[in-house]
């Protein structure tokens, strides 16, 4: 348990710069998740705090102290791999009781230290089977108890979910959450799942191209994005756009309105034709074509009526929901 | 009902023929080692003698134990240890050195790491035959002629070996390494932890290839022990046939070939179920 800071964390491969600086005080016993698509860096950010990569530029500091230089082990950190990385020839005892052997620990203290683990998980009818005998979601929970024997300061998961089905990964991620929150350590996550750091993160970091965009709490992020990055990013069905014509009097800066935001309307600020509907049981999603050919979604109400497909139909939505973002990308 | 007895049948005699086919496959090549094992059994005039014996005599006793203790040249017993000390030595040490030299070349960053393994590569190319005069100079001026470090050192360096092992090693995920070095494990303790366990089978399978073709090693102790109580079975049995007007002692020779083949034997079908395994599964 402590806190972890970074400090204008650089990293380049050669000539490449891959992350540009990255800072964040991350508070003891905070879930923190890194997001982002693919190539943007997180996973090499995460791996920096992990040891696993050399640090370009910056500081890293657990618990207040530089670890720049410090081996994985001296770090206090624990990690769980995308894959799971378990040893194969290993049982599920062995594998969660391999870092405490080589940290010397007494024979005692490790049978204690995993059959607790494998409580908390309820891992206990698997302890002598291997790896290769076990389910996805079971090999997952492996992995998280390889990390909690260690009682590290910081726990580090790199898309640990996407290996899973999409019933067990909504429960898995339940599960972490609520197993971080008992355990009480601060965690980084990342994940390129949006869904995932808006459910659990207590506060997120959504990267792009090496960035942080924005650091923030879920909903402050959702409703006041930074950029036009993190709104089209973070929801789903993602932010409308509209340049040009569409948006008025402005001309050099792009606007956004959230599906949910825009509702269909005889009249309103813009008349689109209507290509397709998902009427999904809880709400219904209207995909519409501009007069420009800008796609638009509208997010409705499973009650709500929606149009025929074809139909031409008008767009409405209030100027308290709109994000305006200039030629950079950057919220006006 | 009655076409599918029919089915049935048909694929009966189909079992029937393919099995023949088999059993003549088998008895066709088995057949050689049965005549080498009656003509150990026999006496020497009864093998001179034509029509040759097909059945097994009643000299076994006599002809595998003046095998074992005398020979000809040397005892059997004693070449026989020879061999397969030199044997174990070869297997073991390949194994070793490789297993080494592959984790150096994939798992570590060192400058001329590609160039390494291109050097060792190029080995391949080179059989013993080739560098053989330069290798028995060195040996000689080492004074290893005659001794088990001579007859094992030269031929221990494996680059297929080498290249076996960093194929399978590239296609253990990096993450494992990762992990273990989270986990606080050195790349030694890894190795010995993680990589060697994983690469068992692999290493099975290569054993067995490697014991048997250290087991017939031929040209290189023939070239190196001039003393008779060095000498390994395989040049040993060459050297049993007579030269001149000597008179071959056939049953002595073929107990001899027979005693030759069971150790590779023993090992083959000692390690048949680890050696599949290595060749055809990737355990991961």
């Amino acid at each position: 348990m402590a806190t972890l800071t970074l400090k204008n964390v650089k990293k380049s491969f050669g000539k490449t710069d891959v992350i540009h600086g990255v800072s964040i005080d991350v508070e003891d016993g905070e879930f923190i998740v890194i997001v982002g698509p693919s190539g943007c860096g997180k996973s090499t950010l995460l791996r920096m705090v992990a040891g696993l990569e050399t640090i370009t530029d910056g500081e890293v500091q657990i618990g207040g102290r530089r670890v720049n230089e410090e081996e994985p082990m001296a770090r206090d950190i624990a990690m769980v791999f995308q894959n799971y990385a378990l040893y194969p020839h290993m049982s599920v005892f062995d594998n969660m009781a391999y870092g405490l052997k080589i940290a010397k620990v007494e024979k005692s203290e490790i049978a204690d230290r995993v059959a607790q683990a494998a409580k908390l998980l309820q891992l206990e009818p698997y302890l002598q089977r291997k790896p290769r005998e076990l389910s996805g979601g079971q090999r997952q929970r492996v992995a998280m108890g390889r990390a909690i024997v260690r009682k590290p300061a910081v726990f580090l998961f790199d898309e640990p979910l996407s290996n899973l089905d999409a019933k067990l990964r909504v429960q898995m991620r339940l599960e972490i959450r609520a197993l971080q929150r008992e355990l009480g350590v601060t965690a980084l996550y990342v994940t390129h799942d949006q869904v995932e750091a808006m459910t659990m993160a207590d506060r997120m970091i959504v990267m792009n191209g090496g960035v942080a965009d924005q650091i923030g709490k879920p909903l402050e992020v959702y409703a006041n994005p930074a950029t036009e990055f993190v709104a089209g990013f973070i929801g789903s069905p993602p932010t409308n756009f509209m340049t040009g014509a569409l948006m008025g009097a402005t001309s050099d800066t792009k606007l956004g309105v959230r599906p949910e935001h825009m509702r269909l309307s005889e009249t309103g600020k813009l008349s689109a034709r209507t290509t397709y509907c998902e009427a999904l049981g809880a709400e219904t999603l209207v995909h519409l074509s501009c007069a420009d050919g800008t796609q638009v979604t509208v997010r409705q109400d499973a009650g709500a009526p929606f149009p025929e497909v074809g139909a031409q139909v008008g767009l409405d939505w209030d100027v308290a929901n709109e994000m305006r973002f200039d030629a950079a990308g950057r919220r006006v | 009902m009655a076409e599918q007895t029919g089915m049935v049948e048909k694929r009966g005699a189909g079992l029937w023929l393919t099995h023949l086919g088999l059993i003549i496959g088998v008895a066709f090549i088995f057949f050689p080692i049965w005549l080498a094992f009656v003509a150990s059994t026999v006496s020497q005039p009864e093998i001179v003698r034509p029509p040759m014996p097909l059945l097994p005599g009643d000299q076994f006793f006599e002809n595998y134990s003046k095998a074992l203790t005398a020979g000809i040249n040397a005892p059997v017993a004693l070449m026989l240890g020879n061999s397969l000390f030199m044997a174990l030595g070869i297997a073991i040490g390949k194994i070793a050195i490789s297993l080494l030299s592959a984790f150096a070349i994939v798992y570590f960053k060192f400058p001329g790491k590609k160039l390494f393994f291109w050097l060792i590569f190029l080995t391949l190319m080179l059989p013993v035959e080739v560098r053989i005069v330069p290798t028995y100079e060195v040996i000689a001026n080492f004074g290893m002629l005659n001794s088990y470090q001579g007859l094992i050192l030269p031929l221990i360096a494996s680059a297929t070996a080498t290249f076996l092992f960093r194929q399978f090693f590239m296609t253990v995920p990096d993450e494992l390494a990762e992990a273990a070095r989270v986990d606080g494990a050195g790349p030694m303790r890894f190795f010995f932890d993680i990589l060697l366990p994983m690469s068992r089978t692999n290493i099975a399978a290569l054993f067995v290839i490697l014991f048997i073709y250290g087991w017939n090693q031929y040209l290189w102790p023939l070239l190196i022990t001039t003393d008779p109580s060095m000498n390994t079975i395989v040049m040993g049995i060459k050297q049993m046939f007579p030269s001149g007007d000597d008179i071959a002692d056939w049953p002595v020779i073929m107990a001899t070939s027979i005693l030759a083949m069971i150790p590779p034997v023993i090992v083959v079908v000692g390690m048949q179920k680890l050696f599949i395994r290595g060749l055809v599964e990737s355990e991961k």
